[in-house]
Order: C-alpha cells, then structure tokens, then sequence
C-alpha cells in the first residue's frame, strides 16, 4: 500500500464555508475535488499538504447548463457528466471527444473538471480543450468572485490564477454560431495520459473561417496556445491545404520535452499531424459534413 | 451446483471428468470473498516498511535510526548490522548467488533494501521511513549491459571474494560450433540481426507480501504468504534462518497473481521473519507498486546478436551470442544445471542441421531478477528471437515467412526428436497446426487485403510465430532448484461416503487448480468434481513439492494426481474383489464402478467401496484399511506443448500508433483437461503478450534511476488493446504424460511477441524499410523506425 503523510481534513458543506476554511487554514491547505490528481500525488508523498478541504458534498457545483449566450459549468461536474451531457455533444462535441480518451471508467467517475484544469498539468486534456473553445473560469473568494480568461488562468506549470483561500466554481464557454469543435489524441495505452492532444474549434460565417482556436496538451511546460495557427486560419476557406498548414504552425510553436512518452522530434511531429486532424474533424461538424 | 454446472459442449456426454466446467474458485472471487493476504489480521500484528536506496550505486558511510525510534508508534528498526549478528545479513538466491538482506557496506540498485521498520501501523511505519538518516557516498553506477564489461567499470561486487570484474557466471555453451560453422559455410543465404529483448516485470496486481508470526512459547513460526512455491521456500528459510523446517509452516492465502515474481524468497520477507522472532509478535509487510517494480523479479533483458542461415529454401543453422543483464545479484529462476535457464531451447520448432548458442551474464546496477515471466527459464527469448530470425531469413529469401517453416518443420515421423542442442522433443504435428491457424486466420485473404491497402497508403502486417515449449520441469536426473529436485507429491483420500479431498503441492495463483486437480480425479475414480476438493497452499496439510510455475502444474502435478488417482483405483478393486466375492482380475472398470467381467449387474460404486474400506466388514487379506494413497511423481521428460500465432495489426501511418485488429492463437497442449480453463490461460496470456510487445519497458536513465516504477509509467495492457481473441487447437497427446496432456499457461506469453512484432514489421517493411524494430513497439518507437533511425530500448 502507498500511504500519504499525515494531514487534517473538513468536509465543507457550502461554497461559503470552503472559502472560509481555506482563508483560516492558509496554504498549507488544499481543495480536494475527485482527487484523482492529488491522492496519487499524497500518496507517493511528492504533495504534502496539512490540511484537505474537501468539496465533494457542494452539489451546488456540479451542473451543466446553457446561459444566455454561454454554456456553464459547474466545478465539481464529473468526467463522466461531461461524457453523457446530451447538451455538449450536440453544442459542443469536443467534450466528448476529449471524454472517451481521458483516463479510464473510475477516473471519470470521480474526476472533476475543476479539478482538471487547477492542476494545471500541461498534459491535461480538458484544459486544451478549454483553451481551444476560448472559455473562462470563475473565481470566488472571501472578496467575492472574478472571471479570468482561460488564457490568463494557466500561469505556469501547476500553477493557476487560484489563490490562497480562492475556489474554482464555474467555467464559461461562449456559444457563436457556426461552431464545430474536435479533439484528438495519441496515448501510449487507453487511459494513458496524452503523448500529445490537440483541441480544435473554429466557427464558420459565409463560408469563411470567423474564428478559430486551437489549444495543444503535453507538448510544452503548460497547455499550448497556438495563436498564431489561429492567425493563419481567421478569415479563410476551410481546406486541407490551411489545415495543413496550420499543422506546420503546431510543430513550430509547440515546445515538447522528451520522456517516455517520447522524443521532442516525435512530439513535434504529433502536434502537427493532430493539429490537423483536429481541425479536418472540427471544420466537417462546424459544415455538417462529418462522416 | 451452478459453480459447477457444465455448459453445454461436446463433451456434454460426458458429465464426469473433463470437460468445459467453470470454475469452483469463482464463486468466492467474483463476490468478492477470496482471502488475500491483505485481508488477513492476526491479533497483536504490527506492520513493517522498507526504507529504499535512491541510488543505483553508493557506499552506506553511516545509517542513523535514532529520530525513527523516537517514533510514538515504532517498535524497532533493523539494519544490516542487527541482521549480522542473527546471521541473516545475506541470503542465497536461487541461482547459487548471494543477495543482500539489508545493504551494510554499498546499495548496488536504486530500490535495494536499507533499513526495515517496525511499527503499529503501516502509516506510522511509512512515516518513520523518512526520520532515518543515511549518508551514502555515490559511485559510478553500471547500467548499460553491453558495458558491464569494461575494463574501467566499476565492480558491483565487491562482495564476492574474487571478482574482479561483473561478469556473473561463466560463458555458457550449447549445441557444437564446429558444424554450425560448417552449415553457414554451406549456406546460401545467411541473416544477422541484433535483437534485444528488454527488460520487463511480471506485475501481478497484487503486489509481494508477509506475515510473519513466530511464537516464542512453542518455537513454531507460522507465515502467511502468497508464493508460487511454498514447500521450497520453507526449505529456504530453514537453511537461512536456521530454524528447524519441521517448526515452520507456510500458508499461501488466495494469490491476486504470481507470473514468476512470487517464485523469489524476498529481502522484506526475511525482515518480518526476523522482526517476528525479535518482537514476538506477528509482522505484517506487503510492498507497494513502486517497490514492486522496482525491486522484485524483473523478467527478460537479454541482449542477443543471431545469425541464422538457409540452404536450398530451408533453415539449416543458428548462432546466437547473449549477454544476460542479471541486476545486483544472480537471482535467475533456473535449474541448477542451466545457467542459462532453457534458453537454448532456442532450435524451436525447425530440423536444423546445427547451432551454437553462448550466454554470459552480467552483473549491472539494476535490480536483481530474471525470473521467468509466465515462462520456463528464457523459453520466451529464445522462442522470441528464433521466430524474429525465421522471419528475417523469409525476408532475405523473399519467401513467405509461413511457407518458409513449413519446409523448415521437424516432420512428425521424427519424433521424439533430438534437438543440436539436446532436448527430446516428445511429439507434435507442426504442419497440421500451422495449417488450422491458415484457415481460421483467412491467410490468403488477409495476404491480399494487405496489398488492397498498401495500394490506398494504409499499412496493415502480418505476422506469424511457430513456438516449441519444454515446460513441466522436471526430470529428476536433469533438474533442481538449489539442489531440491523438481518433482512433486500428490495426496488422495477417499473417505467413507465417497468424496474426496487431494492434497498437491502446487500453488495456484489464478490458474484454476481447485477446478482442473478436481476434474483429474474424477475423470479417474468416475465421481463428480464436485466431490473432490483440492487442498493446498498449506505445507502443514499438502506433500512436498516444487510449486507452480514454468507451466509445470499439470504435467508434473497433474502427473501425480492421475497416478496417485489411479493407485487408489488399484486399491478400490482390490477391496471390490472382496464385496463382490471373486478375484481382482475378474473385473473391470467403468468410470464409478467396477463390475465382473460377463456378470455387469454386478458391481460396486466408488462411494460403496470407500464405505467398505472403512467400515468393520472383511477387507482383502493384509489389506491396512481405508481408500488413499500417496505419490511423487518424477517426470520422465519435459512436456512440448506448440503453437501457431499469426496477428494481424493497423499502423497509423502518421502516428506510429500499432492496434492489433486480430489475433488467432492455435495451441496444440495435448489434451485438455477443461477447456475452458486453457481458453481462459491463453486470454491472459495472449494479453500479456500485447503488452509486452507494445508498452512495457523496465528503463533507466544513466544513472540507474528506474524510470517505469509506478502504473503511470509502467504500463500494462486493458481490454481495449486486446482483439477478440481468435482460438483454435489441435491434440497432440503427450506420449509420456499419464493424461497426454502438456502445460499451456505460458504458451500463450511465450508466443504472442514475436507474432506481433513481425506483424509491425510486416506492415512497415514493404514503404519503409524497416527490417526489425525492438519490443516496445510505442507509437514513438514506431515512427522513430518508420523515419529509419530505430533505437534498442535504453
Ligand atoms: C490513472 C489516471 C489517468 C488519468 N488520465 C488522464 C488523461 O488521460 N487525461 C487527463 O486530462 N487527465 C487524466 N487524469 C487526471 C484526471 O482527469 C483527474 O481527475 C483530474 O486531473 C483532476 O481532477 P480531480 O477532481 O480528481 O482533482 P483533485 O485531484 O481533487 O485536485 C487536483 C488539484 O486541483 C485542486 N482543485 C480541485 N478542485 C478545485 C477547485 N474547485 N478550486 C480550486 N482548486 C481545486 C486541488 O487542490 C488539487 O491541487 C488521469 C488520472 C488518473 C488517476
């Protein structure tokens, strides 16, 4: 058996009171949400953190909804919400391309895409996902709540705009017409993390690509943001050839490290080819051509 | 009883005895209610922890324990130098090696075993781990095999009186390398190849684990530990330990696996025996994954450069050079007199006309191992390395890589067949078999859709294996372990109401011996399976033998359980004669009974002659009483079980990326006891297999550090790499074996690699000039050959 350090735990029972608690306890203390992330982390005693919050019982974070012009949330919204939600995969199928793939059954269950994107680990699926969609993410604290860019979230490798005594309670996803959405990955093994993944979203208007984003995972310290692949596609026809080379692009601006997943070569050449990939399948749901 | 129900099959007319029939063991693991060690408490039981070298090689300068004793809940902690003066510091391996118990003078792997700890609870013990202090002095470490030999790398063991260098073991020699080098003089095509077949771990779900619990009172040392080899190992501890083998007893609960990682008496094992007969109460120690894969048996990691050559369309000879990477220390599962296990089995299933194969050892900074991974002793390296051969010379000869075995297959009028390297191969059929793995495979077609998609730039393979296994070691005369033979004992008591209860020494670990054990008994005494039950696991109630492993426990304590089943059979006449007041040889036998011969209405029930046998009513003249016996059985030979495998995969032409899409495994094992039961030990084998041959990979960086020592990094296959497996068989009864069976449960281990990995070739060769590629096929590993630069895995 692997045994975490010992710590102190409370059960929070609202939003209000996690914050409070995490205000008092400072930090040294630590969210814990499906704890897939920061249990194996304890338990291989690389986190040690003194006291766990933990906020599994809030259900008020646990939803998906649409408002407005956005698709919300909630932070404590399971994996497995994300891969049965009927409403994301006609509005925004991305999810449940990145769902099948990320982990396995029991991660999925218990997983939370709070939990995800606050761990901030460059291989993480759903925070390409999220860059590519160009979506937002609420913060509350004992001041009250802020809306910070996906951009702006990611400060560095498992690192995020959360604060000390801050919670992640909602993401925001902003619906425009003529979207269309895809993720695609290489693992190593089924429900192995990513050797690479990409995340494409672009949004088709007359026939032009609007807007596109694009968000790369495991080739770079943090989630990679292609904006400049991005640049190529604004305005243009979808075609093989812009997809391609918008792949160029990602093997370009992406910064792979080798491990055992694989060489930086390899990596660079993947983010290439799943660039592409990704946007082939995105632009065909954004035309309804998809096969 | 619906464990036992039997399904509808074509044995169905033949209810008793072997058949398809699920499996008795199920009924408590699927409702979760197996006894794993885990599960075990014993009152008063505290719990040990290992504290780990984080190098790969250092001298200890100092250990100070003082800050972990001072730990509320810690009982004791031990080091090497407590353990010298118990005279336990060091333990024989079981390749005649020595390993270190607990490190005193250097760590010589990243993971070796430093300080135990002892405490109430295992968080507490964990947590005192990291208050003891050790000063090491790093060295150089030696981690590439092929430099082990150096002339400027370090010695390991320094230990050893003598060494002066790392090699392990003397050059090992089989077959003759006068006619070898005369049949490549000969030869008119001739390939080489370097071909490594990496280091990988057995992994068994559950990981390796003791309670140890020694009464002070009585002397008696009770252990609770799931190994493969439970007699052996109380041998073990007695010559170690010192303590008198008959005051030890050793109970293997259920066991969540074994593969060969749970043959090996281990460091943490030795500790709680010794920190139980220092605290007098019961030490409980189960390893975590980590140290599972980073300490324990690790299998394979061969380094092998083979040339193999053909005259006129067939093979006719081999070469092969190894060196063997053993870890730290020897602690190769082997029989003593090949020290290199069987690996020169390497012939495989082809009439060669010679061949000459060296193996050297080599001590390097890694972990000690080289048990055999659901395999027997190298059987899988060198069944691996034969068959990539075979298909590299059908590369060269531009011939079919199936019809170039065909010609090159031992004909079945030669058996028994000498092998040039000195096996006997008992029997076999190859042709035939090839020939049903053809048809169920669609071969031709599958020949002509991979051509289809060639043409349209998708990369589909096919690939073929031939194996020959010896499994079921062994003949007394040619095989022990530390000098203990490999034979085996089998216990049958029939008692007055007709069931019965045999004792086998070996140890199940999934392989469903509660089941297979009870249907061989009542095959052979004509009652239920039901009736029978299989009790080991416990040396204290099953005879002496040599456990489970090398697919040895139906041909060796199959054996025993057929004969020892057919003694009591012996005796059930005898008594039988006397019920039915005439003369033994006057009857005869139907599955059940024996009746007089002419008279067939007349007859007696097994349960009637058990209740004979122990009842007040005149028995045969000098007859003791009672309906049981006892044997060891002493195979005349090893067992040769076959196969043909042919895999059919997808590469992404893109990403490298390798999915087997099908995979049809035909097996010749000789007759099947249950079916089912060798349709299940293939499954799991053939999963292993993909496993091995795309994903797992023990490695590590130069410094030793262990770079695979969790399942994040390690990986084992899921259902979802796996096709739906394809089965067919052919029965080729074993001449020598009471029930012409043959072992199976690593046949499908042994030969599903090399299937795959010439299927990987097969698919690349033809665009990409790939001529081989080593095992993991990763999706990186793949493209790096398809952009023509491979690499050996580090
Ligand atoms: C075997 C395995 C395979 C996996 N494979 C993949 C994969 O292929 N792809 C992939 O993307 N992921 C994978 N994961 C990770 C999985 O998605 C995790 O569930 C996820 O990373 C973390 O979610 P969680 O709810 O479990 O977070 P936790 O482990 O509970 O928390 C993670 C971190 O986030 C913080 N945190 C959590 N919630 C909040 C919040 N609301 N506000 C502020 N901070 C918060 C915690 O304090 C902690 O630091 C895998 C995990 C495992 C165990």
């Amino acid at each position: 058996m692997q045994t975490p350090a010992p710590f102190d735990y409370e059960r929070a029972t609202s939003v209000e009171e996690a914050i409070a608690s995490l205000q008092r306890l400072g930090p040294e203390a630590r969210v814990i949400a499906g704890g897939h992330s920061l249990l194996p982390m304890m338990k291989l005693r690389l986190a040690h953190p003194e006291y766990l919050v933990d906020i599994n019982d809030l259900a008020e974070l646990a939803y998906i909804a649409e408002d407005g012009d956005e698709i919300v949330i909630g932070a404590l919204t399971r994996h497995v919400e994300l891969l049965k939600s009927e409403l994301l995969a006609e509005r925004l199928p991305i999810f449940r391309d990145a769902e099948q793939v990320i982990a396995d059954p029991v991660v999925r269950n218990r997983g939370t895409i709070g939990g995800s994107l606050c761990q901030a680990d460059a291989a993480e699926d759903l925070s390409a996902v999220c860059t590519a969609l160009k979506a937002k993410v609420v913060i509350r604290g004992a001041e009250g709540e802020r809306t910070v860019g996906i951009e702006d979230f990611h400060v560095g490798p498992y690192m995020t705009a959360v604060r000390d005594g801050e919670l992640l309670t909602e993401v925001r996803i902003p619906v425009r017409p003529g979207a269309g959405s895809a993720h695609e990955k290489v693992e190593r093994r089924a429900g192995d993390w990513a050797i690479a993944a990409a995340s494409a979203a672009i949004w088709v208007d007359g026939g032009k690509i609007a807007d596109a984003g694009i968000g790369l995972a495991a080739v770079g310290p943090t989630t990679v943001h292609l904006a400049r692949a991005e640049e190529v596609l604004r305005g243009k026809a979808p075609s093989e050839d812009l997809f391609a080379e918008a792949g160029v692009v990602a093997t370009e601006d992406c910064s792979p490290s080798a491990d055992g997943r694989g060489p930086v070569d390899y990596k660079r050449h993947l983010a290439g080819v799943l660039t592409t990939r990704a946007l082939r399948r995105a632009a065909a749901r954004a035309l309804h051509q998809e096969a | 009883m619906a464990t036992t129900e039997n399904l509808p099959t074509a044995e169905a007319e033949r209810p008793i005895g072997f058949g398809r029939l699920k499996r008795k063991e199920d009924a408590r693991f699927i409702r979760g209610q197996g006894t794993y060690l885990d599960d075990i408490r014993l009152p008063g039981m505290v719990h040990g922890a290992m504290l780990r070298s984080p190098y790969a090689h250092a001298r200890i300068l100092s250990i100070d324990t003082s800050r972990a004793l001072a730990h509320p809940n810690v009982a004791a902690v031990i080091t090497a130098k407590d353990l010298e003066t118990l005279g336990l510091a060091w333990m024989p391996t079981i390749s005649y090696d020595t390993q270190a118990v607990l490190a005193g003078d250097k760590v010589r792997f990243q993971g070796q075993e430093v300080a135990f700890v002892i405490a109430t609870d295992e968080y507490s013990a964990n947590d005192a781990l990291q208050l003891i202090e050790v000063d090491y002095e790093p060295l150089p470490a030696v981690v590439n095999a092929r430099k082990a030999l150096d002339p400027d790398a370090p010695v390991i063991r320094d230990d050893k009186a003598g060494q002066r260098d790392n090699l392990a073991s003397p050059l090992w020699e089989a077959g003759d390398k006068e006619s070898t080098d005369r049949a490549f003089a000969e030869a008119d095509t001739v390939v080489t190849r370097d071909i490594i077949y990496p280091r990988c771990h057995p992994a068994p779900l559950e990981t390796c684990g003791i309670i140890a619990d020694f009464n002070p009172a009585t002397g008696q040392l009770d252990i609770y530990n799931g190994n493969q080899a439970p007699h052996a190992h109380r041998t073990v501890y007695a010559h170690v330990a010192g303590l008198a083998e008959h005051m030890i007893r050793i109970r293997c609960q259920d066991i969540g696996g074994g593969f060969g990682n749970k043959v090996p008496v281990y460091p943490g094992y030795v500790c709680a025996i010794a920190g139980s007969i220092v605290a007098g109460v019961p030490v409980k120690w189960v390893e975590n994954r980590t140290e599972n894969l980073t300490s324990t048996g690790f299998a394979r990691d061969y380094v092998m450069r083979s040339e193999m050559c053909a005259k006129d369309g067939r093979i006719t000879g081999l070469r092969v050079n190894v060196i063997a990477d053993h870890g730290a220390f020897d602690s190769t599962a082997q029989p003593t007199k090949f020290p290199a296990g069987f690996f020169h089995i390497v012939c495989g299933s082809y009439d060669l006309q010679a061949s000459h194969v060296q193996v050297k050892a080599v001590y390097t900074n890694k972990a000690p191992g080289g048990v055999a991974y659901r395999c027997s002793f190298r059987i899988t390296e060198a069944v691996y390395l034969v068959e990539r051969m075979v298909d590299a010379l059908a590369l060269e000869m531009k011939v079919d890589p199936i019809e170039l075995r065909l010609r090159s297959f031992i004909a079945p009028a030669q058996f028994p067949y000498e092998t040039t390297t000195g096996w006997t191969y008992d029997s076999g059929n190859y042709a035939a078999t090839m020939q049903v793995a053809m048809d169920l495979a669609g071969y031709n077609e599958l020949r002509r859709e991979q051509a289809e998609k060639r043409a349209r730039g998708e990369l589909m393979g096919i690939g073929v294996s031939f194996f020959t296994e010896g499994v079921g070691a062994g003949p007394r005369k040619h095989m022990d372990i530390l000098g203990l033979s490999m034979n085996d004992g089998a216990d049958l008591r029939v008692h007055p109401s007709g069931k019965a209860v045999v004792s086998i020494s070996a140890q199940t670990q999934g392989q469903g011996h509660e089941t297979t054990f009870a249907q061989i008994v009542a095959e052979e005494l004509g009652i239920p399976p039901e009736d029978v039950e299989v009790r080991h696991g416990d040396t204290d109630r099953s005879p002496y033998g040599l456990g489970t492993y090398g697919s040895r426990s139906t041909p060796v304590s199959g054996a025993a359980v057929a004969v020892v089943s057919r003694k009591v059979r012996d005796k059930a006449r005898q008594i039988a004669a006397t019920m039915l007041e005439t003369r033994p040889e006057d009857l005869a036998w139907e599955k059940g009974r024996w009746y007089v011969k002419g008279d067939p209405e007349k007859g007696a029930l097994i349960e009637e002659i058990a209740a004979r046998a122990y009842s007040g009513e005149e028995l045969p003249e000098g007859f003791e009483g009672g309906l049981d016996a006892q044997v060891i059985y002493d195979p005349p030979n090893l067992t040769y079980p076959y196969g043909a495998y042919i895999a059919v995969v997808d590469v992404d032409p893109d990403t490298g990326h390798v999915k087997v899409r099908r995979f049809i495994a035909v097996d010749d094992c000789g007759v099947r006891i249950n079916p089912m039961i060798v349709d299940g030990q293939i499954h799991g084998g053939l999963a292993e297999g993909i496993g091995i041959a795309l994903m797992e990979l023990l490695s590590f960086d130069e410094e030793g550090n262990c770079l695979n020592s969790s399942f994040m990094d390690y990986l084992i296959p899921t259902a979802l790499e796996c096709p739906d497996f394809e089965l067919g068989e052919t029965v080729t009864p074993c001449p020598h074996h009471p029930l012409g069976a043959k072992g199976v449960g690593e046949s499908p281990n042994v030969g599903s690699p090399p299937a795959i990995v010439n299927a990987v070739i097969d698919a690349l060769h033809e665009t990409h000039g790939v001529e081989h590629i080593d095992m993991p096929c990763t999706p990186a590993r793949v493209w790096a050959a398809m952009q023509g630069r491979p690499e050996p895995p580090q």
